[in-house]
């Protein structure tokens, strides 16, 4: 007589041989294996950790002024100098990174929204709601961005709009700007994955269309969302700053990254005082190269289709 | 050829109009107009009005719109409240000065690129191939505004090699070679940060289709017949490798004619993307509009410009 124990064991034995590695962990393992992009992990950790939790450390507060140490150079006492106000620099890149990191977050998180959904219902309805959304699509994608960014941020300096409150148009309008590209990724996925058997499969279970787009078709495309959100924060960061560097972006005294190398454009500060444009300009650099590395690592990842281009 | 061209020149106008509706669109969000933006402290109430009346200021919106559409269909921007003169005119006398820099970095960082990728892909995961991989993804994360800042102030203050910003010295009264030198001292900068920027992405598209064409059979027979190394990749490679990287030129094109709007700031470069950027501090509507609307004309025509290269490029794909 046979155990039966034993009988279930082997069968065990013969799954786990079937049994496959899920999507998600063959893709970490691959990550993990980028060392290009581990680096760059490392280094948006350690900015994200500096900008967020370093300002508790720092003795000094945003605003307050050392008037005994105006425009000095990096010290003991202050790390990375203060400028003509006597502020001390070392926060105040710490704190314009916040601003500077958050309105890429933000900025991207709406293109995606934005873009995910549009692309999606455009890929999924075809006909008359394609046609209208990539027509759309089209206008936008041939509309010079740079100019319009740069009307937008004069508006809203004209509509005297208080700068705490400005941070928010500015993300809406470079997020709203931003989704086109997106939308045309998850809108060919989409038209090729609704041919595929698992949809004959929800209609056959008569659901919904809300339910097929958002649950059966759309974590299909959350590889390419990744990797084209991941990407699109460096640029989201790039935009914002050449916008405050303008000043038509955030603007003071909310510092950010930008609008600091905006003291640059004073001679004095330009030539004789480095310290107070070079570490936010450093900053921007280090930041958006580490999320470019991290997202090439996540297409390698995520999408070994898409490998190389 | 010609019917799918015609096709697509006729599918760019829906396009246009869409676009057009948003610039004005947003034009007319901007509160103030010229009349205020000159800050004119001895125009009076009614001299302002009279202005706006000349400018066609005081219509109603949606009629400013058909008048500046119908008038762009006549080849008129109208025009420049600022320099008092057209549209168009403004256009043509800033955009070669544009046009100078950009058709430089243009063949530099083509042929840096080029090279680069090239062998960064022949000797893939060497030292040369990883070093050339980082960089690229710094060059592509550069702040342009930043690099152009850090190059003027140490290359042109603390250095003294080249003049930090304009594209003559000032009273230069030269002509003939003495005016190509000093033009050519002031465009060594802006060349080199926009083509320091510009080459990053080139080199990695290259790298990329060389990596895709040494992998191909028929490089694999060359080598088989005895061929030398070098003649596989130059003669064999390289020309296929070069070929997807043709319809890159064509979205290269806005880019040619539309000034680089920051970069020229920073340099001060008396290019079209300088005084676009001009224009709008003095609300000048006629040119903003007009520039915007030359820009996505230029990204349009550079679209298909790349399409149809890709066509003569690769025969086997057939363009309807």
């Amino acid at each position: 007589m046979e155990q039966p124990e034993n009988r279930t064991e082997q069968l065990q034995e013969q799954l786990k041989i079937v049994k496959t590695e899920s999507p998600w962990k063959i893709a970490v393992r691959r990550f993990a294996k980028n060392r290009l992009a581990l680096i760059g992990l490392v280094i948006l950790v350690i900015m994200f950790l500096i900008c967020f939790v370093g300002p508790f450390f720092s003795q000094y507060t945003l605003n307050e002024t050392d008037v005994k140490n105006r425009n000095s150079a990096p010290s003991s006492l202050h790390w990375l100098g203060t400028d003509k106000l006597g502020r001390d620099i070392m926060l105040r890149v710490m704190l314009a990174g916040r601003i500077s990191l958050t309105v890429g977050l933000v900025a991207t998180a709406i293109s995606v929204v934005i873009g995910a959904t549009l692309g999606a219902v455009a890929g999924f309805y075809r006909r008359y709601a394609d046609t209208i959304i990539m027509r759309i699509a089209d206008v936008f994608l041939a509309l010079p961005t740079l100019p319009i960014l740069i009307t937008l941020g004069a508006i809203l300096s004209d509509l005297k709009v208080a700068p705490e409150k400005r941070i928010y148009f500015l993300m809406l309008i470079i997020g709203i700007l931003g989704w086109v590209g997106l939308a045309r990724l998850v809108r060919s996925q989409i038209l090729t994955l609704r041919e595929q058997e698992f949809m004959q499969a929800t209609e056959a279970l008569g659901l919904r269309d809300n339910r097929k787009i958002f649950r059966h078709l759309m974590p299909n495309t959350i590889p390419i969302i990744i990797v084209s959100a991941t990407l699109g924060v460096a640029g989201a960061i790039l935009t914002e700053s050449a916008l405050s560097f303008l000043g038509l972006g955030v603007v003071p005294p909310t510092p950010s990254w930008g609008n600091m190398i905006n003291a640059a454009n004073n001679l004095i500060d330009f030539r004789k005082r480095p310290w107070i444009w070079i570490p936010p300009g450093m900053c921007i650099l280090i930041t958006v190269t580490a999320i470019n590395l991290i997202g090439d690592g996540l297409r390698d990842a995520l999408d070994p289709k898409m490998k190389n281009r | 050829m010609s019917q799918y061209i015609i096709r697509r020149l006729l599918q760019m106008i829906p396009t246009l109009i869409g676009i057009s509706i948003i610039v004005f669109a947003i034009s007319q969000m901007v509160p103030g107009d010229y009349i205020t933006a000159s800050q004119n402290p001895n125009m009076t109430a009614e001299r302002a009005d009279q202005l706006r009346a000349i400018y066609g200021l005081d219509k109603p919106p949606v009629q400013q719109y058909f008048v500046w559409v119908k008038n762009m269909l006549t080849g008129n921007l109208g025009d420049s409240f600022q320099h008092k003169m057209p549209v168009t005119k403004v256009i043509n006398t800033y955009v070669w000065n544009s046009f100078a820099i950009a058709i430089v970095t243009l063949i530099l960082s083509w042929t840096i690129a080029a090279f680069v990728g090239v062998f960064s892909a022949q000797f893939q995961y060497s030292f040369f191939d990883k070093v050339v991989t980082l960089l690229v993804f710094l060059l592509m994360s550069l702040p342009s505004f930043f690099i152009g800042l850090l190059a003027i102030k140490y290359f042109a203050l603390d250095l003294t090699w080249f003049p930090t910003g304009g594209m003559t010295s000032a009273g230069l009264n030269a002509s003939g070679f003495a005016y190509i030198k000093d033009v050519a001292s002031h465009m060594v900068l802006p060349v080199t940060v926009m083509t320091v920027l510009n080459v990053g992405g080139l080199t990695r598209y290259f790298r990329t289709g060389m990596l895709e064409v040494i992998r191909q059979d028929y490089i694999r027979t060359a080598r088989a017949k005895g061929l030398k190394e070098r003649t596989v990749i130059f003669k064999h490679a390289f020309r296929n490798a070069l070929l997807p990287a043709i319809t890159l030129l064509g979205f290269e094109l806005p880019g040619l004619f539309g000034g680089a709007m920051i970069l020229e700031r920073v340099f001060a470069w008396p290019g079209i993307g300088q005084i676009y950027l001009a224009s709008l501090n003095m609300r000048d509507y006629p040119l903003m509009l007009g520039f915007t609307m030359f820009l996505a004309v230029l990204t349009l025509l550079g679209n298909l410009l790349s399409d149809i290269l890709y066509g003569v490029a690769d025969p086997r794909i057939r363009l309807k």
